[in-house]
């Protein structure tokens, strides 16, 4: 391996309780959790910058998906507690919002009136509403597809618009539960390159959630790395991925596949 | 379907059986079975009759409080066998004893109930309709992708939200299928009662016409309520048809 030197621009905080930092936009403190006989999370501690992208990884079952849907107040912690700009988080909220793995979508409700949903919950007019709507459709790259419905969308399509509907009530968090893992692979490439551009253009802090190495490297600012249950955080990593880049020329970049490497060197010995 | 190269159209096949009881009508042979001429005949009559069009609505009227009831109840008691654990474990067991009992043999108690009259006749068709509801709407609910249910949350929908947008939505097909299958089994019920309480409706109609032997009326009169159950489950069924593309794609 002649291009490990490269590795060497990594900056790789010693421990996993990073002091807390001014601007943490989401503050997790000693987050424990225990389903009736299996222990899940183990005194998670972490900060997540305001602004970033922050991808938490690890094997399969490692709690990433439960520390995720503590953070939203889907599931109640054990022990330990979540702060979102500040205050505690008892249940979901409006300044958190949630990408689903499986899309969860209204069947029966056109793109419109999804996207739009959250607004609807909250009691937005509905000129108000589908306006806002029409916009993030569009963000989204699907003008034109407003009256369709979900069966007649194809499953990256379907997540196009379970991003909208997120973006769309205007939050300061989003959360990305796999988004992509349910969509087939050349579509996945195009959607993380789509959200890179969306992150500058949004200006919102993500936090992402995924098994896949290669695309949280390609996507994040800080890569959180979970160890195998019960989940805690082995290390955190800042791949320093230049995305003024074009996508191709990211993938082929040495530093960047030398994150990759080292990445999946950490996460060998969990797999066997 | 054809036969030696030709197109037989649909309903040939009652065609066919509708001749072969003209036949057997005209032989006489059989007494119970009058030619079905005579039939059309004398239900052509019996339509223009007081007596006919009182007792279409004292049966409609019993029908409609009873399915009425049904579903306002059945409905809403799946719904809380499929959210709630305890509920279901306390309800569950009566629910699935009721919907396979020969509910027949409880309507003479029904009788002691709510005396002989229409009450008794709503309260069979009730119970012959609700359980199959309460079931199926059951099964809807647990249907319903906890994903959906999440995503109302973490959106903020009010309790009355969740249910009102989402969770009866993501059960409906199975509702329907539900409110199919009770509006046949409340045929089967106001038939029932109106022939026990036998002074109300068609079962009046029904134990005069067979007490008297008058073969033409007694099957005018079944081969109606025949076809109106048959109508009340297809509009339901094309009903159940337009939201049906949705129940695949939850």
């Amino acid at each position: 391996m002649t291009a490990m030197a490269d590795t060497a621009t990594l900056t790789r905080p010693a421990g996993p309780a990073a002091a807390a930092k001014p601007d943490a936009a989401v503050s997790v403190r000693g987050i424990c959790k225990t389903y009736t006989d299996v222990e899940a999370l183990r005194g998670i501690d972490l900060d997540i910058e305001r602004g970033k992208l922050t991808t938490l990884l690890g094997p399969s079952g490692c709690g990433k998906t439960t520390l995720l849907k503590i953070i939203a107040g889907l599931i109640d912690q054990t022990s330990g507690e979540v702060l979102v700009n500040g205050r505690a988080v008892r249940g979901p909220g409006p300044e958190r919002a949630f990408v689903f793995q499986d899309f969860a979508l209204l069947p029966w409700a056109t793109v419109m009136r999804n996207v739009a949903f959250g607004l609807e919950l909250r009691g937005a007019s509905k000129t108000e509403r589908e306006e806002k709507a029409r916009h993030y459709i569009a963000e989204v790259g699907l003008a034109g597809f407003e009256d369709k419905y979900p069966h007649e969308l194809s499953g990256g399509m379907r997540q196009r618009v379970g991003l909208a509907r997120a973006l769309a009530v205007d939050a300061d968090v989003l959360m990305l539960d796999e988004p992509f893992s349910a969509v087939d692979e050349q579509t996945r490439r195009k959607f993380q390159e789509d959200l890179i551009r969306l992150r500058e253009v949004e200006k919102k802090t993500f936090l992402f959630v995924t098994h896949s190495i290669e695309e949280a490297v390609y996507v994040s600012d800080r890569i959180v790395l979970l160890s195998r249950r019960p989940g805690r955080i082995s290390e955190i990593i800042e791949p320093k991925v230049d995305h003024r880049a074009s996508p191709d020329e990211i993938r082929r970049d040495p530093h960047y596949l030398d994150t990759v490497e080292s990445i999946w060197q950490g996460l060998r010995n969990y797999v066997e | 379907m054809t036969i030696a190269g030709w197109r037989v159209p649909m309903m040939a096949s009652l065609l066919v059986w509708l001749v072969l009881w003209e036949i057997v009508g005209r032989t006489g042979a059989v007494f119970l079975i009058p030619p079905v001429t005579g039939i059309v005949e004398a239900g052509i009559r019996l339509v223009q009759t007081g007596t006919w069009q009182q007792a279409t609505f004292d049966t409609l009227r019993s029908y409609g409080l009873g399915m009425a009831l049904a579903i306002g109840i059945g409905v809403p008691l799946g719904v809380l066998m499929g959210r709630s654990k305890p509920a279901d474990k306390l309800l569950g067991m009566w629910v699935n004893l009721f919907v396979s009992a020969p509910l027949s043999a409880l309507v003479p108690v029904l009788m002691i109930l709510f005396g002989i009259g229409e009450k008794t006749v709503v309260a069979t068709v009730f119970l012959f309709a609700v359980w199959i509801i309460a079931l199926d709407t059951r099964a809807g609910i647990l249907h319903v992708p906890k994903s959906l249910e999440e995503m109302g949350r973490s959106y903020l929908a009010s309790p009355v939200q969740l249910y009102g947008k989402i969770i009866l939505w993501a059960a409906l097909p199975e509702i329907l299928a539900g409110i199919r299958l009770g509006l046949i089994r409340g045929v089967k019920g106001v038939v029932i009662g109106q022939l026990l309480v036998s002074i109300l409706g068609y079962g009046a109609l029904f134990e005069l016409y067979s007490r008297s032997f008058d073969m033409e009326h007694f099957w005018a009169i079944t081969f109606m309520l025949f076809a109106a159950a048959m109508l009340l489950s297809s509009i339901v069924e094309a009903f159940e048809k337009r939201i049906e593309y949705y129940a695949g794609a939850r």
